[in-house]
């Protein structure tokens, strides 16, 4: 801004309303295709295969083969934004070790599968968010860590924050808590796990999961 | 100069009561707040620029608040200076105190204050494409700011 503009500062009329956007948001999460993370052509070709007399027995062990592949080596990206990402070191670490459930933390988008946004998400982050996300590859996931990253939390009613990060990005697994403590956390990358076990690649579609749909 | 001594000469030279205490208020008019701030640096020895904010009194307009300190002489001042219904410019402290700089950068991102004869009078908290000042009571929490909200 330059110093010879008039000294009238702009400020918008103020606008009183519900939070209806979040109502929105959740109605676009349940009509999300499921299918938008692989292509029609494959999809139709596997669904032939699949429909072929004993053809079931191809899909069905193929996917159990790459969803068990998948679940079995999830890196995630590390990305902490606030004091959430503390928890999420500890549960790195040593003591909560997930390590042995395959998961690496790895410091560049471009090798990871999964996003665990871990702290509060304002206005000017969420432009950075959406580039990491975009820069990770197919198939990729994200956990929503506590309750910041959840709904905006405490920050709800403030001026900055992003009211939810499913607002930004589609997210898999919510994990509550202010922060969550790592088994919680642990809980929630388990429920993911179990989430990507139930991923039907090749066949029909997945019947919802009741552990985590 | 101790405590009683800047005091004295704050009333005589300002023509206000100046309050005792820690740290004494001084509240002078807007045309007076750069030369204020000169006496306390030169005159009073206030040489540590503690913060610069405002405080918004809805109809009866902004008020910028300074406090500066003499660390030697252990004495303490509020500035204070009140602008007046609809005004947003102040006279900026940043010629006398080069600290005043950021927190008067922050006082504009946050209640739309134009410093005059600031060097670099930008937001410094929020994004350049911002609107409005959330720090104004008459800014609305629900003010939209798309894509994200």
């Amino acid at each position: 801004m330059a110093l010879n503009d008039p000294p009238v500062p702009v400020i918008p009329a103020p606008i009183w309303r519900n939070f209806k956007e979040l109502q929105e948001w959740e109605e676009l999460h349940k009509t999300r295709p499921e299918g938008d993370k692989h292509s029609p052509v494959f999809e139709s070709i596997t669904e032939g295969i699949h429909n072929f007399p004993g053809g079931f027995v191809v899909t069905t062990a193929a996917d159990a083969f790459l969803n068990w592949a998948r679940k079995s080596s999830v890196w995630p990206v590390t990305f902490g934004l606030a004091c959430c990402a503390i928890e999420m070191m500890a549960t790195f670490c040593s003591r909560f070790d997930v390590e042995r459930l395959g998961m690496v933390p790895w410091a560049s988008p471009r090798h990871s599968d999964l996003m665990i946004v871990s702290g509060t998400v304002t206005i000017k982050m969420a432009p950075m968010l959406l580039r990491i996300y975009d820069q990770m590859p197919d198939p990729k996931w994200a956990v929503s860590m506590g309750s910041c990253a959840n709904s905006g939390g405490p920050f709800r009613h403030g001026y900055h924050v992003v009211k939810g990060v499913d607002r930004v990005i589609p997210v898999d697994v919510y994990v509550p808590g202010c922060p969550p403590p790592p088994e919680s956390l642990l809980n929630g990358l388990l429920l993911l796990q179990d989430q990507i076990a139930h991923f039907k690649n090749t066949g029909r579609k997945a019947p919802p999961n009741e552990k985590v749909d | 100069m101790n405590a009683e001594q800047a005091r004295a000469s704050l009333a005589s030279t300002f023509g206000v009561d100046v309050a005792a205490g820690v740290p004494m208020v001084v509240t002078v008019a807007p045309a007076r707040w750069e030369e204020l701030g000169r006496f306390a640096k030169d005159t009073v020895g206030c040489r540590f620029f503690n913060f610069l904010t405002a405080v918004d009194w809805k109809e009866q307009g902004l008020e910028v608040v300074a406090r500066v300190d003499n660390l030697d002489d252990n004495v303490a001042l509020m500035l204070k200076t009140k602008l007046g219904p609809g005004v947003t410019t102040c006279p900026s402290l940043t010629p006398v105190y080069q600290g005043a700089n950021w927190m008067e950068r922050e006082c504009f991102d946050m209640f739309g204050i134009h410093f005059d004869n600031h060097p670099d009078l930008r937001r410094i908290l929020l994004e350049d494409t911002w609107e409005g000042h959330p720090l104004l009571k008459s800014y609305a929490v629900d003010t939209p700011h798309p894509p994200y909200r």
